[in-house]
């Protein structure tokens, strides 16, 4: 279980998160949504560790992060695996290599045994046969997955996304969630999925979360979150609309 | 006037010692790092990618630095009747300061960069995020084995360094002002000592540091963007030659 506790995050005089509180349940998805410069990525770096908050706890599975040192992070982080947002991919290694590195660091598996696991998750992902190519040969939707099988191929028990569909063409991104999705059933993961993408909010997640300026203005499931009158949160679901509409007259 | 001035003035002189606090840390931080297993393979790539490749730049700076201290002196010392100096003058410059100093030099500016360019390019793509959300410490893994490679390599490009140098001069001394090969290689024996060398590669494993920690300091505090990479590689070569020279003053005070 992951829980905020009256978080607050300032970066010089700029107050980039207030007061967030949530608790997020074991195998849940939670989408957490918001405009550009909403937070929403600082949500996201502060629960796997890389920034320290200005106040509050951020617990998971009852340890509370804030105060440890990296050495002791690192043991917490063993059970995290992230996607970033433009995949970061280690630009000098081979696909194969990138979704090894966590095995190889932290395990004592052998070559065949590793070599036999980057195969089973790049086949998860949609990707055969793709071991030997270098980052750069690949297109986004490509490093999105291989981010995801390099992520996977330790066996987190939570998964971060961040803006996992963001400089892709409605396709791929249809196909991204259908990974996401497809994990989550599979590894029985917790997720949290940082995007400012509702249609892909809405398919993907259990309960949406909304922040708006640093703050949690709303925080339910997706059937309720589409009922909020908050007109920050309608908002939204307006552009949700509108990229409807342009699909369905595109057909 | 006068406040803003000194404010201005004060502001700048506590971001320096804030910016040498910070190094000093990240200098510590990778000390400690060093108790870890070493990555073998990552410090062997990382010497032959800094150092091999430095081999040409800095065969070519001490070839003409010897000759052109062979060129300068023997002139003088034939006149006074004391060409029979030249290759001792020759050996104890290059190896005492010219070539620790110029081979540290030429490494912050091929290496130390390369280094700054690297981690740098790393950073802004979320490559360094990458490894820290994998629970790998970019400490490890990116600054041990530089800093390991650059030890022993730069040390190592010194005494190669030393070598042609004082070949360069030889060449001058035999080919262009008539001396002996005998006379220019009794003068060595005579006037130079070993510690004219190891001396000068106690430096270069000083200056193989500065430049592994400041090429890795810079790469990690480069701000965002293309041109952020840039003005890190800048700061790292011109913050390095500094302190390189610095740093050969006070040494050569302590050791001869």
């Amino acid at each position: 279980m992951i829980e905020f506790k009256d978080v607050c995050m300032r970066f010089d005089d700029k107050e980039a998160l207030k007061h967030i509180s949530l608790t997020i349940q074991d195998g849940e998805t939670l989408a957490v949504i918001g405009g550009s410069g909403s937070g929403k990525s600082t949500f996201l770096r502060l629960l796997i560790g890389l920034i320290k908050p200005t106040s509050g706890q951020i617990l998971i599975d009852g340890q509370n992060i804030v105060p440890m040192s990296e050495a002791e992070l690192n043991k917490v982080r063993l059970k995290m695996g992230m996607v970033f947002q433009y995949s970061a991919l280690f630009d000098s290694m081979t696909v194969g290599e990138n979704v090894a590195f966590g095995l190889r660091e932290h395990t004592k598996l052998s070559d065949a045994d590793i070599k036999e696991i980057v195969r089973e998750k790049l086949h998860l992902v949609g990707l055969d046969g793709v071991e030997n190519m270098m980052p750069n040969e690949l297109s986004g939707g490509m490093k999105k997955r291989v981010s995801l099988a390099r992520a996977i191929a330790v066996e987190p028990s939570i998964i971060c996304y961040d803006e996992p569909s963001s400089g892709l063409d409605p396709l791929m991104t249809e196909k991204i969630d259908e990974l996401i999705i497809n994990t989550q059933k599979a590894l029985s993961v917790t997720s949290i999925v940082v995007t400012h993408d509702m249609a892909s909010a809405c398919r993907i997640s259990d309960r949406i979360a909304m922040i708006y300026e640093g703050e949690l203005i709303a925080i339910d499931t997706v059937e309720r979150f589409k009922k909020i009158q908050d007109a920050r949160v309608q908002a939204f679901f307006r552009t949700l609309r509108t990229v409807k509409t342009e699909k369905e007259d595109k057909i | 006037m006068l406040l803003r001035i000194l404010s201005a003035i004060g502001a700048f002189v506590l971001r320096r010692f804030e910016e040498l606090g910070t190094i000093i840390m990240l200098y510590g931080e990778t000390i400690r790092a060093l108790r870890h297993k070493p990555r073998l393979r990552h410090i062997l790539a990382q010497m032959s990618h800094l150092g091999v490749d430095s081999l040409m730049i800095v065969s070519l700076t001490l070839l003409f630095t010897g000759v052109v201290i062979s060129l300068q002196t023997a002139d003088v010392l034939i006149r006074f009747g004391a060409q029979g100096t030249l290759g001792g003058i020759v050996t104890i410059a290059i190896g005492r300061e010219l070539g620790p100093v110029l081979v540290a030099v030429v490494c912050a500016g091929r290496v130390g960069s390369a280094i700054t360019a690297e981690i740098a390019t790393m950073k802004v793509t979320e490559q360094i995020d990458a490894l820290r959300v994998m629970a790998v410490s970019p400490v490890d893994y990116l600054l041990v084995p530089r800093m390991l490679a650059c030890m022993i390599v730069v040390p190592i490009l010194t005494v190669f360094g030393d070598v042609i140098g004082v070949f360069g001069g030889w060449l001058i001394a035999v080919f262009y002002k008539g001396l002996t090969t005998y006379s220019y290689m009794n003068s060595i024996h005579i006037f130079a000592e070993l510690f004219d060398m190891t001396g000068g590669v106690i430096k270069a494993i000083f200056f193989g540091n500065v430049i592994a920690v400041l090429g890795c300091y810079y790469g990690l505090h480069c701000p965002d963007g293309a041109e952020g990479v840039g003005r890190a590689t800048t700061k790292t070569v011109v913050a390095s030659i500094i302190v390189i020279f610095l740093l050969n003053a006070v040494l050569t005070f302590l050791l001869y």
